[in-house]
């Protein structure tokens, strides 16, 4: 950990520069590239803070894409009523800001108040957001952590199309029509700020002496409880804290693409989730963090695959030998469910601790399910 | 006296609607009866036994289409009720065999895993299912051509009662004898109950438990496929992605009537098809879809062995 922290420092003073210098994209090209980097970091958080919940605890929750929306929606409404007064007190004609630069006109071109207090509105929507998710993953967490298992998981899903159904319902929020937040003011610095605050949180809860009280939940439930561990309270701490992060994540997501709909978090957005944490192994930080690189990616490369002359090519050449005729095969490539499809099914068949899982950890399990 | 017959036509839109998830909950409850494990792929193997009617349905059409027939009368009976027994025969054997096949590539390897591994594996079955059908007939909605003409049925009154309806009720009526007769009557009903009871005890006794297994996911997707080929009849299209949202509220009413049991996996599902249908009837439309979570919610917390199940000790 000592150099962990030394590490963090240095990355996010990097981040800072590169935050400065490229707040927003030049051209179409980099765009794309500044698209994929933001979603890396956003889905960096989700699966992070998820493998808090399904990974260290062992509670394996389907819902993580509610919390999110959570999040999103309530900073999206921040940001709509509330933020356009804060920026106006910091870097209004009469803000606070403006008046403490007056003195130093050698600033004026930087912009310099309305950068801060567009950062500052961000910083403060996305805790907004991720205190009303913490909120939303108390009220879940409570009466659902009772259960285990695949009723766990069920449960957690339930709540997920609950809190997509009630959105669905509220006309503050858009209903269906969506909802589009003004201000976009999500840039690389705050989202792996966001993504750092959230894997520092989660290793330094998980490798305290506190924190083996997850791993003891996970490990055996019954034995925790007989060594007198509240397992109830470690499960909610752990929901919780994965629905704050969920919530910056949503946050973050809003101030960036600057418009919502139920629909981006149905059960698919989970699932997204899910799979990284299970790719990258449950209970290892940072198999979860390549897995959730890798899965942003991956995607993208598929669908650059899909629009070569191979597949076509491929295609013919395929239907030539089965004398079949086919849809077109880019379509398998476009959607990202089937990869991740056969990506569950092979990994549980071939691999279900994942790339990085902790292997000296299931293999603690086999022996004392061998013992039993 | 309108009330009560708007509340009559409520209850039998709900026992309809009830019959369909009763049918596919029996499933959920006969594969948790032998694996102890939720069957999420369920759902979608509903929505391709519905594609399978749909096919069949189409290849009965060139020989002789159906809706040339406008009524059920003594004439059409007898075209109309074999086409849709067809249709039935052959998506009940083609879910059938493959749930066999799910269970045998999926699920086998498995057996002797965490639980939380084989529910991961049936999610990725699930969205595999799904995503391969739509990679093959697209994500368009496609109708499903007509195999019984949608007519009230006459002679009762200010009761509507479809043609359909009355289908789906009779159909699954039949089915629930048949699967009755199949568990309490034959030796591999008796190897099913025996399986659910103990596994280890079920096999020393000379059960092969792999063949039990296999008839059980056989039994169970040929139940979905019927359910879809009904619920296709009834609104006429079927999407890839129609399994979900009755996959979860026949797993609610699994649940609701004590996971395992048969009978109460019918029970829950005509318990949750009609308090659907009271809400949407009495003003709630919206809330439709968020019913089956609630009840589901609220029975894990106060009574989770559902109204029929029974207590098992967890032994450490």
């Amino acid at each position: 950990m000592k150099y962990a922290r030394t590490i963090l420092a240095v990355f996010l003073f990097l981040l800072f520069l590169f935050a400065l210098i490229g707040e927003r994209p030049f051209s179409a090209h980099f765009a794309y590239y500044y698209d994929i980097l933001i979603n890396i970091g956003i889905n960096i958080i989700l699966a992070v803070s998820l493998n808090l919940v399904n990974g260290y605890t062992g509670q394996f929750s389907l819902g993580h894409a509610g919390f999110m929306a959570v999040g999103a929606y309530a900073a999206g409404s921040w940001a709509d009523h509330l933020s356009p007064g804060l920026i106006n007190f910091i870097a209004g004609p009469n803000g606070v800001l403006t008046f403490v630069l007056k003195p130093f006109p050698i600033l004026q071109p930087l912009g310099l108040p309305t950068v801060l207090a567009d950062n500052a509105a961000l910083v403060v929507a996305t805790l907004f957001g991720g205190l009303l998710a913490a909120v939303a993953g108390l009220a879940v967490g409570i009466p659902s952590l009772r259960l285990r298992g695949d009723y766990l998981a069920i449960v957690t899903l339930g709540f997920g199309e609950i809190i997509r159904t009630l959105i669905l319902n509220i006309d503050f929020l858009g209903a269906a029509r969506g909802m589009s937040v003004s201000g976009t003011y999500t840039n690389i610095f705050w989202t792996f700020g966001f993504a750092a605050i959230a894997i520092y949180i989660v290793l330094g809860l998980v490798n305290s002496t506190y924190g083996r009280g997850f791993l003891t939940v996970r490990d055996d439930e019954v034995a925790a409880e007989a060594m007198g561990i509240n397992t109830t309270k470690y499960k909610v701490i752990a929901f919780v804290v994965g629905a704050f992060f969920a919530g910056t994540a949503g946050s973050l997501f809003a101030h960036y693409t600057g418009y919502l709909t139920p629909e981006g978090f149905n059960f698919f957005k989970s699932v997204d989730v899910v799979v990284m944490v299970i790719l990258g192994g449950m209970g290892s930080t940072v198999g979860v963090i390549l897995a959730a690189v890798l899965l942003t990616i991956l995607p993208e490369l598929l669908r650059a695959l899909a629009h070569t002359d191979f597949v076509p090519a491929f295609q013919r050449g395929l239907e030539g030998v089965i004398k079949i005729h086919l849809p077109p095969l880019q379509g398998l490539l476009e959607n990202r469910l089937i990869l991740y499809s056969l990506l569950l099914i092979l990994l549980m068949l071939t691999r279900p601790q994942g790339l990085f899982g902790d292997l000296a950890g299931s293999r603690r399990r086999v022996a004392s399910s061998a013992s039993k | 006296m309108a009330q009560v017959i708007l509340f009559l036509q409520q209850l039998l839109n709900g026992l309809s609607l009830g019959s369909i998830y009763a049918l596919i909950a029996l499933g959920y409850t006969m594969v948790y009866g032998v694996l102890r494990f939720i069957n999420f792929a369920h759902g979608d193997v509903y929505m391709l036994g519905a594609y399978a009617g749909f096919a069949i349905t189409n290849l009965i059409y060139q020989i002789c289409p159906l809706d040339q027939f406008n009524a059920i009368s003594r004439h059409t009976f007898v075209p109309i009720f074999a086409c849709t027994a067809i249709v039935m025969l052959g998506a009940m054997i083609f879910c059938a065999i493959l749930g066999v096949l799910i269970e045998r590539i999926a699920y086998r390897p498995l057996r002797d895993r965490p639980r939380l591994t084989v529910l991961i594996t049936a999610i990725g079955v699930s969205l595999f299912l799904q995503n391969m059908t739509q990679f093959f007939v697209g994500a368009q909605p496609q109708a499903f051509k007509q195999l019984i003409p949608v007519r009230a049925i006459e002679g009762l009154g200010d009761l509507t009662v479809l043609s359909t309806q009355a289908a789906i009720i009779i159909s699954t009526i039949v089915l629930m004898v048949f699967l009755r007769l199949i568990v309490m009557k034959t030796k591999i009903g008796l190897a099913m109950r025996a399986l659910s009871v103990n596994p280890t005890a079920c096999s020393l006794m000379g059960v092969n438990n792999g063949l039990v297994i296999s008839f059980t996911f056989a039994l169970g997707s040929a139940l979905a496929a019927a359910a879809g080929i009904l619920v296709a009849m009834d609104s006429p299209s079927v999407t890839p992605l129609m399994g979900n949202v009755p996959g979860i509220k026949a797993f609610v009413a699994a649940v609701l009537g004590g996971i395992g049991n048969i009978n109460g996996a019918v029970v829950g599902g005509l318990v949750i098809g009609v308090l659907e249908t009271l809400v949407e009837g009495y003003g709630f439309p919206q809330l439709r879809d968020a019913i089956a979570f609630g009840v589901l919610i609220v029975i894990l917390l106060y009574k989770p062995t559902g109204l029929f199940g029974r207590v098992e000790r967890e032994k450490v």
